[in-house]
């Protein structure tokens, strides 16, 4: 492995058992068939897909929410399979998770500050005003006020709350961050600001980004690989430019093609076809 | 003259720290045959001018409009009876999640019927036909099969599928489709933009499309109004709005789609407030 992969993946499935009924035998469902990748350090890749297409289990599996059914994940050169191992807190250090729903991943009953510092105190021996401060810090980081530190989070905006999700991701000074849909749930201009926030971020920081997402507009202005994942599998993988410019898969070439289009010659040839 | 003539319209909601306006004075207007885009993001007030012109906002909305007229009747003069029997049948909605606008309990062919029975005098006998000719020209696969379906056995896309036969079941005059996608793949989404574009054009009816997204508007709409704040930002042909955007609003819409990105970053919109000021 060369010093520079951070996240290496290797034929992985996860299968869930699906519980029979008094009719009905019970079942398997394969959720992720086989997939293998590796990451850069710095880099960011994005994963493609519609719903149900495993993407979001694979963001469970690489976060160690689930376990693997079978298959290698490697993060930074530690190996990863936490239904043999569990997980220590060296681990859980090196990965963190950017969810899509803001509304739904703060505790309501939480104020800010203890949100920002519950990773610190639960993974770390650090002392409280230690964790206090570097809460600050990381809040004027994502673009919020030290004033906003004892507020809960109905006082914050969509976007502000994603912010909050970024931060207490990055308490923990990760490596590798995964970010599932961290956008779809937020106004366009709200979207712009979060994506240079991501840049900023990983500039900064050199972190390494695993961005789920179905908005291609969005992963062809940041991916700087793409996978594209269908029914569990991966059909496209590679280079941003070798994905958008020739994609090679049926489904690929689909998905490209459902994609709204907002330049105006192709408005100018809709509202041609219209008028015909 | 307009199917739909909306002139001044003015919303105002009673909350704990007094009036709140979400809209100040807006006008529509929509013709037959005509698809009219509304844009905005949230809070803009797209959704609720749409809602106060339906009857369906909360006793604590104040609405005033200086003309609210569809197809000559006055919207404003009607009781919540008379106005039942416009809404539903001459207009009708469809609304973004379409999971959660089904009944979970009904079959989606007893919930189409529903709106048959109320609206028109076909025969109880008749009823079933007419149900499965309208999942038939909505796209549903099987509809014989389906017609005992609950909501939870079809996908999201088909729910929306049958949420747009309700809308369609009476041939309405004037169908409002707010965010009809937002909740679909891709995919999905171009497959309902397709069909309710081809019925649109079938019926010739009119289309409100409420949306946020750039794309949406860009493949269905003929005319586009973007709101702000409550306030309308712009109103001009769809491609004229892409073409030579007027107001600083719009500009900043579409220089933060990520596909029209040219440098590092991309600009926001509050960047724009503070250059142009709106």
């Amino acid at each position: 492995m060369s010093e520079d992969t951070i996240l290496k993946v290797r034929d992985v499935y996860r299968t869930y058992d699906i519980k029979g009924g008094m009719f009905k035998k019970g079942s398997q469902l394969t959720a992720v068939k086989g997939v293998s990748f590796d990451v850069k350090r710095g880099s960011t890749l994005a994963v493609v897909g519609e719903s149900g297409c495993g993407k979001s289990t694979l963001a469970r599996m690489l976060t160690m929410i689930d376990a693997q059914t079978s298959g290698g994940i490697e993060i930074d050169g530690l190996p990863i399979d936490i239904s043999k191992t569990g997980i220590s807190k060296e681990m859980r250090q090196k990965v963190q998770i950017i969810f899509q729903n803001p509304y739904g991943s703060l505790n309501p009953r939480q104020k800010i500050g203890h949100v920002l510092k519950e990773p610190l105190l639960l993974n770390t021996d650090m002392p409280a005003e230690e964790r206090r401060d570097l809460a600050l810090q990381m809040l004027e980081k994502v673009g919020l006020q030290p004033e906003h530190y004892g507020r809960y989070p109905h006082m914050f905006s969509g976007g502000q709350r994603q912010r909050i999700a970024i931060a207490r991701a990055i308490m923990m000074k990760p490596k590798l961050l995964v970010l599932d849909e961290p956008v779809s749930a937020l106004d366009l201009s709200v979207q712009a600001q979060i994506l240079n926030l991501l840049a900023d971020l990983q500039d900064e920081l050199g972190l390494t980004y695993v961005f789920i997402s179905h908005d291609l507009s969005v992963v062809r202005y940041l991916a700087d690989k793409v996978m594209v994942m269908y029914l569990g599998e991966v059909v496209e993988y590679g280079t941003r430019d070798e994905v958008f410019d020739n994609p090679q898969h049926d489904y690929t070439k689909t998905l490209f093609a459902a994609t709204p289009k907002a330049d105006v010659d192709s408005i100018r040839k809709r509202l041609a076809a219209k008028t015909a | 003259m307009s199917l739909l003539e909306i002139r001044n319209l003015k919303i105002e909601f009673d909350t704990a720290k007094g009036p709140f306006k979400a809209l100040d004075g807006v006008d529509y207007t929509v013709d037959a045959g005509e698809v009219l885009a509304i844009v905005g993001e949230s809070g803009s007030g797209k959704s609720v001018a749409m809602l106060a012109m339906m009857g369906l906002l909360p006793d604590s909305a104040t609405i005033t409009a200086d003309k609210m007229d569809f197809e000559g009747l006055d919207l404003r003069a009607l009781s919540a009876a008379e106005r039942r029997k416009v809404i539903g049948k001459d207009i009708s909605m469809i609304f973004q999640e379409p999971i959660a606008s089904l009944n979970p309990c009904f079959t989606v062919g007893f919930q189409l019927s529903e709106t048959l029975q109320t609206h028109t005098v076909l025969k109880s006998s008749e009823i079933k036909g007419r149900v499965i000719e309208l999942m038939h020209s909505v796209g549903l696969p099987d509809p014989e099969g389906r017609f005992n379906a609950y909501p939870h056995q079809m996908s999201g896309g088909q729910c929306q599928r049958v949420m747009i036969a309700m809308a369609i079941a009476c041939a309405p005059k004037l169908l409002i489709a707010d965010e009809p996608t937002t909740a679909l793949d891709v995919t999905i989404q171009k497959q309902i933009l397709d069909l309710l574009v081809q019925l649109q054009q079938d019926s010739g009816m009119g289309l409100i499309m409420i949306t946020h997204d750039m794309g949406v508007v860009a493949e269905t709409a003929d005319r586009v109004i973007v709101q702000y704040q409550g306030r309308k930002m712009e109103e001009s042909g769809v491609l004229a709005l892409f073409e030579n955007p007027q107001s600083p609003y719009t500009k900043a819409l579409l220089s933060a789609l990520p596909e029209n990105a040219t440098g590092d970053r991309l600009p926001t919109v509050s960047d724009f407030a503070e250059a142009g000021g709106f």
